[in-house]
């Protein structure tokens, strides 16, 4: 491909991808204390934190195809999501929940953990 | 916090974003030049598309040879998910001045997650918004370029420490429960993310669930206005 076309296909999906990011400042611009954008702004971000939460643990599916049937890293991932999550009710330290659990997800992949 | 620096801060902030950011920013630079994109080209686009799931997808469709407007139209459905981002934002970027463009440019999954997640003392505080979204692209920027130069002879078994943003959904969940104190957002989360796990092909699974839980919103905001009696004119 010549530099030209990649330079081309690149700022083509720059724009469309800040098109995305940049439409809703355009088009509602004037709107932002209208109740409904307020009503969104309080509740639309808790409810994509925990849509993003599904979605990154999707891979977990342990009853796919009517029996137990997690994925390579399905375990290793629900554990450690546990062990984020109760570390985290119990000193609420968000680095020290991240990084324990992520050492403990690497932990169980390196090693090949699976119950 | 607010006595210490300010750069220090924002980087505390992002710390589990960059333990996300360079090892998938790595992953994409690698895959870049394995399918024959140039160092520099790679580069580019983490610095001016600087999309997670739509970097991996141009670099397919490059491979692919897919024509312009193909690319145009599967960026604009797989990042349209960041119309919803925009309008819950509109109000906290108002202010925002010269970062503005910047702050809306940079709005990524993991950013808009730190950035509404902030306590409301700080929710205002532009600069520190700018810091939080430019560490977090300089992580992705640097990840790529790592990825894209030293590629596959990187030593590190790093295996797995992508689940360090999988952590931060976590925990940032967690502290937007304990601050809203009300189960509605997370009981509409549970129904549309767990349907469109069911009912949609994984592309459109968080298209499908953000704007499902969006429309949901949308008739609980209307039905509470008609509860009110606003509606009655």
């Amino acid at each position: 491909m010549s530099t030209p076309t990649l330079l081309l296909f690149i700022a083509v999906c720059a724009l469309a991808t800040f098109a995305t990011r940049v439409l809703p400042f355009v088009a509602l611009a004037r709107q932002a204390d209208h109740p409904l954008i307020l009503h969104l702004g309080r509740y639309l971000p808790p409810t994509v934190m925990m849509i993003l939460v599904i979605y990154a643990l999707r891979d977990f599916r342990p009853l796919a195809e009517g029996q137990l049937n997690a994925a390579a890293d399905g375990w290793p991932m629900v554990v450690a999501a546990l062990v984020v999550a109760l570390l985290h009710l119990w000193r609420r330290h968000a680095l020290l929940s991240i990084v324990a659990g992520t050492g403990a997800y690497m932990a169980m992949v390196q090693i090949g953990w699976t119950p | 916090m607010s006595s210490s620096h300010p750069w220090r801060d924002a980087s505390l902030l992002t710390l589990p974003v960059m333990f996300g950011y360079l090892p998938l920013g790595a992953a994409f630079g690698i895959l870049a030049v394995e399918v024959g994109i140039a160092w520099w080209a790679a580069l580019l686009m983490s610095l001016v598309i600087y999309a997670g799931a739509g970097q991996f997808l141009a670099v397919a469709l490059l491979a692919a040879g897919a024509g312009l407007v193909e690319v145009a139209v599967a960026t604009l459905m797989l990042n349209s998910r960041h119309l919803f981002y925009g309008l819950s934002l509109l109000k906290r970027f108002r202010g925002a001045g010269w970062r503005k463009p910047y702050l809306i440019f940079s709005l990524t999954d993991e950013t808009y997650s730190l950035l509404t997640t902030l306590p409301a003392d700080r929710a205002r505080d532009h600069g520190l918004a700018f810091r939080i979204s430019l560490l977090n692209q300089a992580w992705w920027v640097l990840g790529s370029l790592a990825g894209a130069l030293i590629g596959t002879t990187l030593a590190f078994d790093s295996r797995g420490i992508e689940f360090a943003l999988t952590a931060l959904f976590i925990v940032l969940t967690l502290e937007q429960a304990r601050r809203l104190r009300r189960a509605l957002p997370f009981v509409i989360a549970l129904a549309t993310g767990l349907g469109a796990l069911l009912l949609l092909p994984d592309r459109h699974l968080l298209l499908g669930a953000i704007g499902a839980a969006s429309l949901i919103l949308l008739i609980h905001y209307r039905r509470q206005r008609v509860r009110h009696g606003e509606m009655a004119s």
